[in-house]
């Protein structure tokens, strides 16, 4: 059976772990890191990228614009 | 539309020489003594000949504010209000002349302060020619003493607002919105269209972004001081320029003149006859009659102080305004007075004389 | 297992094409962004890049001039309808709308509001309603809540000094140059998505010349609120939106 998968890469820089994207993700697939970047936010990263199924749901709702979803059937 | 001549009020005539310009558009609200200008814009349907929106709209404040947005797109825009009108545009004015934009206010002057009276004044001259509203700039400001005149200044002071980028303001008063004159009419000048304004105003003006250049903002905020200084020192540079090549000014009888009036308006019109009877009595007075009150004739005052007149009669219906941009340019080199009358009063010829020796000859 | 291959065929979300590269000056989560990527897309959806100005106002957003690549005017405060009406009634081929706080659009603002409503001015406004001022400070806004603590209501707000927030999305609602009447939020993804469509519709409408539309977005402002971003969302359903119901509350055919 096709499976649907998705990934996210995350601007690092950009975000501000406001952490509205790890609450919107239905997956679960989210988290904000340990580590600060250089304004001192830890930004969001996959956590569980296993889980994720491309919906964009994080994308979606970020307001830095910060995460670029891709999505890829697998057979 | 031809050359014409014909008899009409200066508040008809500043909306005959806005169709005439091809003025883009204009935003007004009524208020005594000017509605005539938007009501005789409304009678000549523009927007049917030459496109010109016309528009009244629910305030004053709105009014200078609809203008900010035709002029931020690079178009010809004006409005005309009275004195309390005026001082609700005071925001407006400011922010179009921090923004750079240029476009036309006409204020037909009536007595104050407050709600005041209907009857012409001078009383906003400080308004008028200090800015008006908050921070460091100036209006390019108008003083017609003629319908012919209040038609003129239209052509003039928008040509002006585009050189400069910076709003002008035509000071007219009650007496000179409502009086009839014979006045000759310009011939009808093309509206720029959509695409020259595109070209001509490519490096600001908010007309849509196309692909060949960045976008462009029009605002008059800068959080960081030091830009901020930076773009005063642009605007103060712009008045340098204002104030050494755009002075206008008629001097009658003042070649030989023991004493100086200045006057503007319809003051000036009263007092050129001053002047006259001064004259027949043997006394060697002149006028001095500021057109643009802001850049101020100063350099044209100075000189006359120098050639050795005694004494300068600023003569204005208000309690003292001009006079102190008389007495700045004076320099002390001689006596600096001040006669007028105020709550939309009117000084007779003869009582400017009156005044003019009272307290120039006699002392 | 198979990992998903990060390339352009694959590509499902980006960053809107005029959304400019310049990092956003808002607090962390705030509602404005995401707003102004909706804004964003539409206006490239649409095919209205090059014919689009947009009027920002006095508040946090008085920078999306900054963020979103069309031309801007910025207005004083409160005025930004009516320098739109300019806009649109001198280049009737352009899309104008503007972007406005519950301060600017509601308070200062509300005589050029609701004339330019009246009127039926074929532009859009939209209405970013975070019960506060946000960039003064927090004060109290037309918007806040009963009760509702801010700078400026330290207690909470009395309705006997303060009287009572007002819903001008109603009001406008009843004036007949009024057409698309909406309120719409930002705090999860499937309002963000409805929020979007109806900026589109919004618009739409305005270019087809069918009057005046006004986009309520009720949002949060973590920092005026003392939230987090999340809880701020939270906050936003438990409380805002029952007193500032969401959907389409006037929409003439």
């Amino acid at each position: 059976m096709a499976k649907i998968k998705g990934t996210i890469v995350v601007d690092k820089e950009r975000c501000k772990g406001c952490g509205v994207c790890v609450a919107s993700c239905p997956c679960d697939v989210l988290a904000l890191s340990a580590e600060v970047n250089s304004k001192g936010y830890p930004a969001a990263r996959m956590a569980n990228p296993e889980a994720c199924t491309g919906c964009a749901s994080c994308a979606v709702i970020c307001p830095d614009s910060c995460i670029t979803v891709y999505r890829q059937k697998f057979e | 539309m031809e050359k014409e001549v014909k008899l009409m009020k200066g508040n008809e005539v500043i909306a005959h020489a806005a169709i005439r310009y091809g003025c883009d558009g204009y935003f007004g609200y009524p208020i005594t003594p000017q509605s005539e200008v938007m009501e005789t814009l409304m009678e000549l349907k523009p927007w049917e000949s030459t496109g010109m929106v016309v528009l009244q709209a629910e305030s004053e404040i709105s009014s200078i504010n609809m203008v900010y947005g035709g002029a931020a797109a690079g178009k010809r825009v004006m409005t005309s209000s009275s004195s309390p009108g005026i001082s609700l545009m005071a925001e407006g004015l400011s922010y179009l002349a921090g923004a750079e934009l240029p476009c036309l206010v006409v204020n037909c002057q009536r007595g104050g302060p407050g709600l005041g009276t209907i009857q012409p004044s001078q009383g906003d001259y400080f308004q008028a020619c200090k800015g008006g509203g908050h921070g460091d700039y100036k209006l390019i400001v108008f003083a017609p003493n003629s319908v012919q005149e209040m038609h003129d200044h239209v052509f003039e002071a928008f040509d002006l607002a585009f050189k400069y980028r910076n709003p002008a303001m035509i000071l007219a008063d009650g007496a000179i919105g409502q009086m009839m004159e014979k006045v000759v009419l310009a011939p009808q000048r093309p509206r720029k269209t959509d695409a020259e304004i595109a070209a001509e105003c490519r490096t600001w003006a908010a007309c849509g972004k196309p692909a060949d250049r960045a976008r462009n903002v029009v605002t008059s905020l800068e959080l960081q001081s030091e830009k901020m200084e930076i773009i005063n020192h642009r605007l103060q540079e712009k008045y340098r320029a204002l104030e050494e090549n755009e002075v206008r000014y008629e001097a009658i009888d003042c070649d030989d003149a023991d004493y100086v009036i200045v006057a503007f308006g319809s003051s000036a019109r009263i007092c050129s006859a001053t002047v006259e009877m001064a004259r027949a009595e043997g006394l060697k007075v002149g006028l001095l009659r500021p057109i643009t009150l802001y850049p101020f004739p100063t350099k044209q005052i100075a000189e006359l102080a120098a050639r050795g007149v005694k004494g300068f009669l600023s003569a204005e219906l208000n309690a003292g305004q001009m006079v102190e941009d008389v007495r700045l340019a004076v320099g002390g080199k001689a006596p600096v007075e001040h006669c007028g009358r105020q709550g939309g009063m009117l000084f007779a010829p003869d009582e400017v004389l009156a005044a003019l020796k009272d307290k120039l000859i006699k002392k | 297992m198979a990992e998903v291959e990060i390339k352009q065929e694959n590509l499902v979300y980006a960053k809107p094409r005029l959304i400019l590269d310049n990092v956003m000056h808002y607090c962390p989560g705030c509602s404005h962004g995401t707003v102004h990527k909706l804004v964003a897309e539409v206006i490239d959806e649409l095919g209205l890049a090059e014919r689009t100005v947009g009027v920002s106002p006095v508040g946090c957003a008085v920078f999306a001039y900054n963020y979103i690549d069309i031309d801007w005017v910025e207005a004083a405060h409160g005025r930004a309808l009516a320098v739109a009406t300019a806009l649109k009634r001198l280049r009737p081929d352009q899309m104008v709308f503007t972007y406005q706080g519950d301060g600017d659009l509601s308070a200062i603002g509300t005589a050029e509001s609701i004339h330019a409503a009246a009127r039926g001015e074929n532009v859009v406004a939209i209405y970013i309603n975070n019960a506060i001022y946000g960039m003064t400070g927090g004060q109290m806004a037309p918007t806040t809540l009963v009760g509702m603590k801010t700078a400026t209501t330290p207690y909470g707000r009395d309705p006997r000094l303060n009287g009572y927030p007002y819903k001008i999305a109603e009001m406008m609602a009843h004036l007949e140059g009024a057409t698309y009447i909406t309120r719409q939020s930002v705090h999860k993804p499937a309002n963000v998505r409805k929020c979007k469509a109806a900026i589109k519709k919004a618009f739409q409408r305005a270019m087809e010349g069918k009057g005046f539309s006004l986009v309520e977005v009720v949002s949060t402002c973590n920092s005026g609120w003392k939230l987090s971003p999340v809880a701020s969302n939270e906050w936003l359903e438990q409380h805002m939106l029952p007193f500032y119901p969401l959907g389409d509350i006037k929409e003439v055919k």
